[in-house]
């Protein structure tokens, strides 16, 4: 990137990444409505939610983008601190479903507090770190571990393993961004993250079925063990039987007579690849890796630490995402219930997610500003 | 304060290390395309096989029903091994070949049979048989080339190895029929699971029932298993422990015999029901291995009602049983002191008609604890007429008659306590005294159940403390193996004071030592109750009661609590159609409580 500083519309880099977010979400769109319009026609069917979701999502995007970034992170403790009342709320007095208690009803709408606190999570750690130079253990480590806990605690209370991992995700990437000493024992730890799903594959096929399911059934009711069940088999079918140019649009035989459950939510990858096929499956992951690429590309060329880091944490969020959904569903990992970002229906995780990229939009317009 | 150059210098420590990062997300997204090139183009073909005809089948492995002991660790019901008989509908290609080949080597139900293959089920697997004998396992699987879609599995069946003992408090399980499937309370359940059909086998259902296992196989076209694909083992039941004392409930049983009859026995302080025993009983055995139709309508059209658990849904008068209610009535109501007198000539003229008394010639002068002794019935319709009914009606109810007490198990019923109000409602007419007359003797519109005579009792012998009798002890949860205790049902205490309670008492000990009981009298234990008799049908004075028919004559009542000092069981027994409580129904009571100080304290529930 060129320090092309008079430039005060939106650039090329900006229209390509509007344009992915665009064409990501388009396809999570049509996916879910190829699976959803074999069902008795409804008045408000499930694809048209999703569109809702996705205008609602993009008016957060803006807001997101147009104020000043360190507007937000003056509030961000207090933002924190309000979705931490939200989860506690509830664990308290929370809507269960399938033994898990997620949501809060407001009006008709389910509200997944679990999801709106990852943003106020990066706020608070980017500036955090940002405000002041962050030296030794203790403040580099310890205090915004403290930070974390709480909220890691009660999202996986609920019980919900997948998003508390998440969670901590979030708060492992920046403080491997924001350095341990060694540059070696960064890449280690790097690598060993970035390698778990893989990794819990060995460790977990170790196990026995029944230490499974205690560790599983303790943390996650509604979990499917090792990923070797019903779901897990049917998913992979799905995927498998795309072969390398998919089945064509409602073609998916797997999801329209409804052999994969949650082909709308969890599974709406597996979805996707059974219709579009290989070629279809990379040119989604394709998309997703630039995505990826030009976030860290904004941490890269933020004008101070607090941009950075938001940066770094968003990409960390979105990845997680990405990653583990498309681990689970193809079984490289045990299925979790992780929705995939931008793409899985859902309102909570839709507004979250443009709400998140609307500030990646915003680090980098203001990283010219000062120049 | 953060200053420029050592934010710039962090800046650029941060902005080395996002190469890290960048090259870890590529990396697993790499890997990522390449599981997705494994399962899409190396093993493509293989899945979209899979996917075409759809060859998987989804087979549900039931699990382990939770075992039920009492509170000793005895075993009550658990599971054997045994082979059902399924077949897969998508598989079978000729239906009609099938149906009239699967009875040369299963002996069917032909009706249950056709039913079950009948064309509204398209797919799926359904149980055709279960219980297979060893014999017919062995012929279907030795000729299973012929069967496609036909399989034998091995699952547990229910076995309770007491017998009858204790049938109507365990029940029995059944494969759940088509009206349950509609209810609600089983929306989570498919059909052929076998679930609680009555007793704690009903009411205690979630706990026992674990969690269906699942595993996928391959099938060839021809619906024969080539390989398994996945396998979710499934997840056995909780175990429970119940609060019965397996060698009480024995003993009752067999105290009653081949009489029918009820025995409750409870511990007073916190309402454990020791037994709780109905003659004549069943073979939960029988039932739960899917009963034949004809053995079936037999049972159902059993004159003697074995099904019924008279325990808990008999209604009987409570006789003289309920002057224990009429006393604490007067006495709180100032009604009568304990030291006041009446006489007892041996009847009681009310308006143009008689009541007598039991004994001819009367008691002559009647004070409360002699009126319990000898159970006097002028004593109780002159105190009775005194008090009105409604005074009664709000005493019995204070003791728990007229309204379940809540025990676990199906079909409670609540006997009747009858007020003014209610027979303006019920009959649409007044109250008239003379029927107060009879309801202070616990005959007329009174009906009660065995288990709320011994929830009365019990409450006078813990002067007022009310209990809610309940069957669950504890349960050792399958998920973590550990044993954990019911917390005890909250209870409420009596606004009747302590001198009424004990006055009662008195009478009641009263009755053992020296009145209508004298055969409850033991030698190792105090022993206080009261004799009842429920009138079946009114009888002339001069009728010869050992002519009548037995199915007229009246049923035996013994209600009691014992050591008198510091109680440890209630009991109440009926034994119908026996006659006078004193000689058919208190000396089983006797047994029964010396039976139960022999066996010394009860075990604690951790130790086992």
């Amino acid at each position: 990137m060129n320090n092309n500083v008079n430039r005060r519309g939106p650039d090329a880099f900006d229209w390509c990444f509007l344009s992915i977010i665009a064409a990501i979400i388009s396809i999570g769109i049509l996916s879910i409505y190829s699976v959803t319009n074999a069902g008795p026609a409804t008045k408000f069917p499930i694809y048209l939610k999703q569109v809702t979701w996705m205008v609602v999502g993009t008016l957060a995007f803006l807001v997101a983008a147009g104020i000043d970034y360190h507007k937000f992170a003056r509030f961000s403790y207090v933002l924190y601190g309000a979705g931490l009342i939200l989860l506690i709320i509830v664990v308290i007095s929370g809507k269960t479903s399938r033994g898990s208690q997620r949501w809060i009803p407001i009006g008709s709408f389910m509200v997944q507090p679990s999801e709106f606190i990852k943003i106020p999570l990066i706020l608070t750690l980017a500036s955090y770190y940002g405000a002041a130079s962050r030296k030794g253990w203790l403040r580099r480590l310890i205090i915004p571990g403290l930070i974390v806990l709480p909220g890691f605690l009660l999202i996986l209370k609920q019980p919900d393993l997948g998003s508390s991992l998440g969670f901590l995700s979030i708060f492992i990437v920046i403080v491997l961004t924001v350095g341990m000493k060694s540059k070696a024992f960064g890449f280690v730890v790097l690598a060993a993250l970035m390698l778990f799903p893989f990794a819990w594959g060995g460790v977990w096929g170790s196990l026995h079925s029944y230490q499974q399911d205690r560790i599983l059934s303790f943390v996650d009711p509604g979990s499917d063990p090792g990923g070797k069940g019903y779901h897990g088999l049917q998913s992979r079918i799905a995927i498998g039987s795309g072969q390398l140019l998919g089945k064509g649009l409602y073609g998916g035989t797997q999801t329209q007579f409804k052999f994969l459950p949650e082909g709308h939510t969890d599974f709406v990858f597996a979805v996707f690849a059974e219709e579009w096929g290989f070629l279809g499956s990379v040119i989604i992951l394709a998309l997703y890796v630039i995505l990826m690429l030009m976030g860290l590309e904004i941490a890269f060329n933020a004008k101070d630490i607090t941009g950075s880091l938001l940066a770094v944490g968003v990409v960390a969020m979105l990845s997680f995402g990405v990653i583990v959904n498309i681990a689970m569903t193809s079984g490289l990992a045990p299925i979790v219930g992780i929705p995939l970002p931008l793409m899985s229906y859902g309102g909570s995780a839709m507004v979250v997610n443009l709400t998140a990229l609307g500030l990646l939009l915003n680090v980098k317009r203001r990283r010219l500003s000062l120049l | 304060m953060f200053d420029t150059s050592r934010q710039a210098n962090e800046l650029a420590d941060i902005q080395s290390r996002l190469v890290f990062l960048k090259v870890g997300l590529l990396m697993i997204l790499v890997l990522l395309g390449l599981r997705l090139w494994q399962l899409q183009i190396r093993d493509g073909a293989y899945y979209q096989d899979l996917a075409r005809d759809n060859r998987t089948r989804s087979i549900v492995l039931e699990p382990a029903r939770g075992l039920l002991h009492d509170r000793n660790g005895e075993l009550l019901a658990n599971n054997i091994p045994s082979f059902q008989l399924y077949v897969s509908l998508e598989d079978v290609q000729d239906r009609d070949a099938l149906m009239a080949q699967l009875p040369h080597y299963v002996d069917l139900n032909m009706d249950t049979l056709a039913d079950k293959l009948s064309p509204k089920y398209r797919r799926g697997r359904v149980k055709i048989k279960s219980g297979l004998s060893l014999k017919e396992a062995a012929l279907i699987e030795s000729h299973r080339i012929e069967l496609p879609g036909v399989a034998i599995q091995p699952e547990y069946q229910r076995h309770y190895p007491l017998g009858t003992y204790a049938s109507h408090v365990i029940g029995y399980v059944g494969e759940i029929s088509e009206a349950q499937l509609k209810n609600p309370e089983f929306v989570d359940l498919q059909a052929g699971r076998v679930i609680g059909q009555h007793g704690v086998e009903r009411t205690l259902d979630a706990h026992l029932l674990g969690e269906t296992g699942q595993k996928v196989i391959e099938v060839d076209a021809f619906g024969y298993p080539k390989r398994s694909l996945s396998i979710q083992p499934p997840l056995a039941g909780d175990d429970l422990y119940l609060t019965l004392d397996i060698r009480l409930q024995r003993l009752a049983e067999d105290l009653l015999g081949e009489e029918s009859g009820a025995i409750v026995a409870l511990d007073p302080w916190n309402g454990d029901v020791l037994a709780l025993a109905s003659r004549p009983g069943f073979n939960p055995n029988d039932l739960s291995g899917g009963i034949s139709p004809q053995a079936w309508q037999q049972l159902l059209q059993d004159a003697r009602h074995p099904l019924t658990n008279r325990a808990i849904q008999g209604q009987y008068p409570p006789g003289s049983t309920f002057k224990i209610v009429m006393a604490a009535a007067l006495l709180e109501t100032k009604t009568m002191t304990t030291e006041e007198s009446l006489t007892c000539n041996g009847t009681f003229p009310f308006g143009r008609r008689v009541f007598r008394d039991w004994k001819r010639g009367g008691h002559g002068s009647v004070a409360l604890n002699k009126a319990l002794a000898e159970s006097c019935d002028v004593y109780f319709y002159k105190v009775g007429n005194q008090m009105g009914i409604d005074p009664i009606a709000a005493y019995s109810r204070q003791f728990g008659l007229g309204e379940k007490t809540g025990i676990a198990l199906p079909s409670e019923r609540a006997g009747l306590v009858p007020s003014s109000e209610w027979k303006q409602k019920n009959r649409g007419e007044r109250w008239y005294p003379g029927e107060t007359i009879s309801i202070s003797i616990g005959q007329g519109f009174l009906s009660v159940t065995p288990i709320q005579m011994a929830k009365a009792v019990s409450i006078v012998a813990t002067n007022g403390h009310v209990v809610q009798p309940r069957l669950l002890k504890g349960i050792r949860l399958r998920r973590t193996g550990n044993l954990k205790e019911e917390p005890e049902p909250p209870t409420h205490q009596l606004p009747i004071s302590a001198k009424t309670f004990s006055d009662i008492k008195e009478g009641l000990a009263a009755v053992v030592t020296r009145g209508t009981a004298k055969l409850a009298q033991s030698s190792i234990v105090s022993i206080a109750g009261k004799t009842g008799t429920a009138q079946v049908i009114a009888l002339k004075d001069d009728d010869d009661k050992t002519e009548i028919a037995k199915k007229h004559r009246d049923h035996a009542w013994f209600v009691a609590f014992a050591p008198v000092e510091q109680p440890k069981i209630a009991v109440a027994v009926i034994v119908e159609h026996m006659g006078h409580g004193g000689s058919a129904a208190a000396p089983l009571a006797k047994a029964l409580i010396e039976a139960y100080i022999n066996f010394g304290p009860p075990q604690d529930l951790n130790a086992l």
